[in-house]
């Protein structure tokens, strides 16, 4: 009874070490690709449709998030900012949370499920269909033709979504304490352009590019190694978005902590309120 | 009428073995395919038959064993090795694999991009050429999702040919398709033989197909050959295994899971 099961748990830990060497070496090839593929003018062709599924057929969608955020945050926490006298200073508690944390975050959530999903199923689709298998037969490399271009547009496509998602949130949180709750606009914005520094935008790009990589990585394995028929795409769609959802709220533990001592080392704690 | 085996091989498989999970699919399995020649093999469903064509250029790689392309052994190179080597394949996959989101032009001009060389008159012409070989000069504008089971499966095979490859891979060219679109599908690898000299390889369960475009036959059985000769011979095997497929009956193994209902 006891060796069955340290059997199993032996059996499912290597196959999870497998799995995830599997990951990496794909990983691996898709940076190989990305850097030797750079100068061929062909795959540079193959990046503006990506660009504009992942960021044009996003944008609506990054835009709501961000505004509702904005929203949300502001109706929170004016009550508890008003008992202390310190609603002008709604601004800064809105502001720094979209723009370092719920923004990225968030608008890399939403991309995760619009965009991951549908590279998943489009790609999936591809593998059982041999259509991948069809490429590689023809001599050309499936990593190269269709994992470099879509990693490359989330790539750069995430931060421009996290802008937008940060320019709503802003107008979200503005709406209700300024024209909502009634709060002056002056010290409402002076506050908040004390507190949001240019390392705080940083610290969110920096972030949504992280999150966007993972993403299209994720993404694109899950399509390529998914099982057949419609179960099989299915399954990858799932795996993908949790593997991807779990990965960015690690990673924006873990870049969090790492900005964060980077700021401090450089310019020091500086309180906010 | 026998085999002549006294030529070079194309392709050549040296004590191949294929396993996925524990259920061995190929076993040790040796294979020489003369240039210029329709080899046909049979077998049944789930034999490993598409497995093995997947060998052949190195689209799935074995565990054990050696596959050789014009006497030079390509299993150990590495993709970007392998490019050269496949431009000599042809590979007309089972559902045709065509690109959704291309036409059927831009599917068959795909190769000749891919590799380059060729200005766009060049592959314009080729791409008409091709689809004027398999009689659908015209659907150059229609995507996959508009075309039949049977037109799918020439602007697939024109694709398959548009580098004008010394070998063609058939995965079950006929299968899914009528009588009369089958017969057609049979009469371009017929043609493609005579008229490009290409070297055929067809994997099918389709004896029809298989009396029409053989040159010789060779069945899977359990990871290795069971059969290997001409299409008189293949017509008149003593070998049960062989006369029961050839002649579509089932096994009394099958007739018993039938009759108990469950799976033998």
């Amino acid at each position: 009874m006891a060796i069955s099961v340290f059997e199993t748990v032996g059996r499912v830990e290597r196959e999870a070490i497998s799995a995830f060497g599997r990951f990496c070496i794909f990983c691996r090839s898709a940076f190989v690709w990305l850097v030797l593929g750079s100068t061929d003018r062909r795959n540079w062709r193959l990046l503006t449709p990506q660009m504009y599924e992942v960021g044009n057929q996003s944008l609506f969608v990054i835009l709501i998030t961000g505004l509702f955020i904005g929203l949300v945050l502001a109706v929170q926490a004016y009550g508890q900012l008003q008992s202390l006298g310190l609603e002008e200073r709604l601004g800064v508690l809105v502001n720094l949370s979209v723009v370092q944390e719920l923004g990225p975050v968030l608008a890399a959530v939403m991309l995760a499920g619009r965009v991951g999903g549908a590279l998943v199923a489009e790609l999936g689709t591809m593998n059982v269909t041999e259509q991948i298998d069809a490429l590689r037969s023809m001599g050309s490399d499936p990593i190269r033709y269709l994992v470099v271009p879509r990693f490359i547009a989330c790539l750069l496509m995430t931060p421009l979504l996290t802008l937008f998602s940060d320019l709503t949130g802003a107008i979200g949180g503005w709406l209700i304490t300024v024209q909502m709750y009634g709060v002056a606009s002056e010290p409402y914005w002076y506050f908040t352009a004390e507190a949001v520094e240019p390392w705080s935008m940083w610290t969110g790009f920096i972030k949504s590019l992280f999150f966007g990589g993972v993403i299209a990585l994720i993404s694109c394995y899950k399509g390529f190694t998914c099982r057949p028929g419609a179960e099989g795409v299915g399954r990858a769609c799932t795996e993908a978005f949790v593997a991807s959802l779990i990965s960015i709220l690690v990673l924006d533990f873990f870049l969090g902590l790492l900005l964060q001592s980077i700021y401090k080392a450089v310019w020091g704690f500086t309180p906010l309120l | 009428m026998s085999v002549p085996t006294n030529h070079h091989p194309i392709i050549e498989f040296r004590g191949v073995s294929k396993r996925f999970g524990s259920l061995v699919v190929l076993d040790r399995m040796d294979l020489r395919i003369l240039p210029g020649q329709t080899t046909v093999i049979i077998g049944e469903s789930g034999s490993g038959k598409s497995v093995m064509l997947k060998h052949t250029l190195c689209l799935l790689r074995p565990d054990e064993g050696e596959v050789y392309f014009e006497g030079a052994r390509i299993d150990c190179l590495s993709e970007i090795n392998l490019v050269p080597i496949r431009k000599n394949f042809g590979f007309l996959f089972q559902l045709g694999a065509l690109f959704d989101s291309m036409t059927a032009a831009e599917n068959i001009a795909f190769p000749l991009e891919e590799h380059g060389g060729f200005t766009p008159e060049e592959i314009q012409n080729v791409v008409t050429g091709k689809l004027r070989m398999v009689g659908l000069d015209g659907v150059q504008k229609k995507r996959p999702a508009e075309l039949s089971g049977g037109q799918r499966k020439r602007v697939a095979l024109a694709r398959a040919i548009a580098l004008s490859p010394k070998v063609v891979l058939y995965d079950e060219p006929t299968t899914g398709l009528d009588p009369v679109r089958a017969d057609v599908i049979n009469e371009l690898i017929i043609k493609l033989k005579k008229e490009l000299g290409v070297t055929g390889l067809v994997v099918t369960h389709d004896m029809a197909s298989v009396f029409r475009v053989a040159d010789r036959v060779l069945m899977l059985y359990q990871g290795r050959f069971r059969f290997d000769g001409t299409v008189d011979q293949v017509r008149c095997s003593s070998d049960p295994v062989v006369k029961r497929f050839v002649e579509g009956h089932a096994s009394d193994e099958d007739l018993l899971s039938l009759q108990t209902g469950v799976s033998q």
